[in-house]
C-alpha cells in the first residue's frame, strides 16, 4: 500500500485526486448533458449561473441561514443530551437494561413520524420543529457514545484512583479523551443525518429555509433550482468539513501519530 | 516498629477460585519488599488489595497500625503495563500526578527529574513516540515523582532486553536510596529479586500464602549486587535453591 502510495505523481496525491473525479463528472455532464431536456437535467453552468443569481438576487442566503440556524441548535441539543445518556448507559448496566428498549425504538421510528407529531402536539412552531429533530438525532448519538463508554479503560482509571487525581481530571484527561473519536463519529453522521432530517421539517411546517425552498421548486418541477439549493448546502456541508472537523480532529489526535 | 502489616485471610475471586488464604507479613519503613511466587500465585492481586484498588477481601491491610487512608499515606504503583496516558506528552503525564499530590513537592526540576533518568528533551513528546523501554523510565518516574511512602510494582521490568531493564534497577535502587519509600516488588524472577530486595517473600501457588521469608545482607558489597548477573547474586540464587529445591514452584515447604 505504501509503495502504491508513494508512486503517485505529486500533482494527483492529495486534493488533486480528490477534485479530479469531481471535475470529470461535471465536465462529462455539461458536453452530454444536452442529449436530455434541459428542464429535467439542466447542465452545471446552468445550475451554477442561478446559484449565483439566487445569492445575489434573490434570498438564498436568508433560507440557508435558517436552515443551519435550526441544524446548529438541534445539532447542538442532540450531541449534548444524546452523549450524556450514551455515556450514563455504557457505564451503569442497570440504566442501560432500563432504556436501551427505549433507544432502539427511537433508533428505528421513521423521522417523519416524529415530525407530524411534534407539529400536532407543539403546533407549526420553530421550537416543534427543532425538538423533532434534535429526538430524531439523540438516539443516533447515544448508541456512539455507548459503545464509546464501553470501551473505556479500566486499567487507567485504576491509576487515576492510585494517584488520587481529582474528578475533574479523571473526566478531562482519562474520559474525554477516550471518547474523542466517538463523538467525532457521531459529528459526522449527525451533520450528515440533521440536515436531511431539517429539510423534511422545513418541508412540512415551516415557512423559510432550504427546505420550505425546495418544496416550492417542487411545485414548479424547477429542477435547477432544487440543484441550485442542493449546491449552496453541499458547500457548506464541505466547508464545516475541511475548515474546522478535519484540522480540530488532526489536532486532537495527533497522539496517535 | 512494623509499618505496613498484610494480613489476608481469604480472598475469592467472582469465579468462585480461592486465589489466597492466611498470607501474612509485614515489613518496616523503608523496606525493600520483593515478592516471588509461581505464576497465578495472587500477586499481583496482592499489590491491588496493599493499595486499596480491591477491597474485596477478609482481612487486613494496615499502613502504621491505620487501615490505608489515601491523605495518609502516598502511594507509587507501577503496574505491568506502563499505563501512561497516551493523548498526554511525558511532561503533562508527570504534572498531572504532581498536581493531584500535594504534600510531594518536586524537589527539582521536571527537566532534572528526565534527565536522572536518561529522558533529557523528551518531555514534550508523546508515549506513542518513545520505545518501550523509555516508557516504562516515564511510569517508573512518575511513581517517584510523587514522594511516595509506599511504591507497589508489579513485575515491572518484565518485557524489557537485559540492559534496558539492568539500566532501570540501578535506577530504581538509586532513586531508593534517596527517598527510601517502602517497595513491595512483584517478580517472578528470583535473581531480580535478589539483586534489588532487601527481604524476599515467597509465596506458594494457589490459594498462595507465605511459604518463606529470606532476608538478604545489605553491606557495602551490594553496591554492585544490583547486577543480576554478578557472583553476589549468582551465589545467593544458589545457596536459597539449595537449601529450598521446591521453592519456586510454589510447593508448601513444610
Amino acid at each position: 500500500m505504501q509503495q502504491a502510495v508513494k508512486q503517485t505523481p505529486a500533482w494527483l496525491s492529495g486534493s488533486g485526486m480528490r477534485l479530479l473525479p469531481l471535475i470529470a463528472v461535471l465536465v462529462f455532464w455539461q458536453l452530454f448533458g444536452d442529449r436530455f431536456d434541459s428542464k429535467l437535467l439542466p447542465p452545471p453552468g446552468a445550475i451554477g449561473l442561478l446559484l449565483w443569481k439566487e445569492v445575489v438576487e434573490g434570498d438564498l442566503l436568508f433560507h440557508l441561514g435558517m436552515t443551519l440556524k435550526r441544524v446548529g441548535i438541534s445539532f447542538m441539543a442532540a450531541m449534548v443530551l444524546g452523549t450524556v445518556l450514551g455515556i450514563l448507559m455504557g457505564m451503569y448496566k442497570a440504566m442501560d437494561r432500563a432504556l436501551d428498549t427505549f433507544l432502539i425504538i427511537g433508533l428505528n421510528i421513521p423521522a417523519l413520524v416524529i415530525i407530524i407529531i411534534c407539529y400536532i402536539w407543539f403546533g407549526l412552531t420553530e421550537s416543534a420543529a427543532i425538538i423533532a429533530v434534535t429526538i430524531n438525532k439523540i438516539p443516533m448519538v447515544a448508541v456512539s457514545l455507548r459503545e464509546g463508554a464501553r470501551a473505556l479503560d479500566k486499567s487507567l482509571f485504576q491509576m487515576a484512583q492510585v494517584y488520587q487525581l481529582s474528578k475533574i481530571d479523571v473526566a478531562t484527561k482519562i474520559v474525554l479523551p477516550q471518547l474523542l473519536p466517538y463523538i467525532f463519529g457521531a459529528t459526522r453522521n449527525g451533520l450528515a443525518i440533521i440536515w436531511k432530517i431539517v429539510l423534511v421539517v422545513e418541508l412540512l411546517g415551516c415557512s423559510n429555509g432550504v427546505g420550505f425552498q425546495i418544496g416550492g421548486f417542487f411545485h414548479f418541477f424547477d429542477i435547477a433550482g432544487v440543484l441550485a439549493y442542493t449546491l449552496a448546502f453541499m458547500g457548506v456541508v464541505f466547508s464545516i468539513e475541511v475548515l474546522a472537523l478535519r484540522p480540530l480532529e488532526k489536532h486532537l489526535l495527533r497522539w496517535r501519530l | 516498629m512494623n509499618f505496613l502489616a498484610v494480613d489476608i485471610h481469604q480472598k475469592v475471586f467472582e469465579n468462585g477460585c480461592l486465589a489466597i488464604q492466611n498470607l501474612k507479613f509485614s515489613c518496616r519503613r523503608g523496606e525493600f519488599i520483593a515478592i516471588v511466587g509461581p505464576s497465578g500465585a495472587g500477586k499481583s492481586t496482592l499489590l491491588n488489595m496493599v493499595s486499596g484498588l480491591d477491597g474485596d477481601y477478609a482481612g487486613s491491610v494496615t499502613f502504621a497500625g491505620q487501615a490505608f487512608n489515601p491523605s495518609a499515606v502516598r502511594l507509587g504503583f507501577l503496574f505491568q503495563e506502563c499505563r501512561l496516558l497516551p493523548w498526554l506528552t511525558v511532561y503533562q503525564n508527570l504534572q498531572l500526578v504532581l498536581k493531584n499530590a500535594p504534600a510531594a513537592l518536586p524537589t527539582k526540576p521536571l527537566d532534572a527529574w528526565l534527565e536522572s533518568v536518561g529522558l533529557q528533551g523528551c518531555g514534550g513528546l508523546f508515549p506513542g513516540q518513545l520505545s518501550g523501554g523509555m516508557q516504562r523510565r516515564v511510569a517508573l518516574l512518575r511513581a517517584f515523582i510523587v514522594a511516595p511512602d509506599v511504591l507497589l510494582m508489579d513485575e515491572p521490568f518484565q518485557s524489557l532486553d537485559a540492559p534496558t531493564a539492568a539500566q532501570l534497577r540501578r535506577l530504581l535502587h538509586a532513586l531508593w536510596q534517596q527517598n527510601a519509600p517502602t517497595v513491595l516488588f512483584v517478580t517472578h524472577n528470583l535473581r531480580e529479586a535478589i539483586s534489588v530486595a532487601s527481604r524476599i517473600v515467597f509465596l506458594s501457588a494457589r490459594p498462595s500464602r507465605v511459604i518463606l521469608e529470606y532476608p538478604l545482607a545489605r553491606s557495602a558489597e551490594r553496591a554492585e549486587a544490583i547486577d543480576i548477573e554478578s557472583d553476589w547474586v549468582t551465589q545467593t540464587h544458589q545457596q536459597i535453591l539449595d537449601r529450598h529445591p521446591q521453592l519456586l514452584s510454589g510447593l508448601h515447604l513444610d
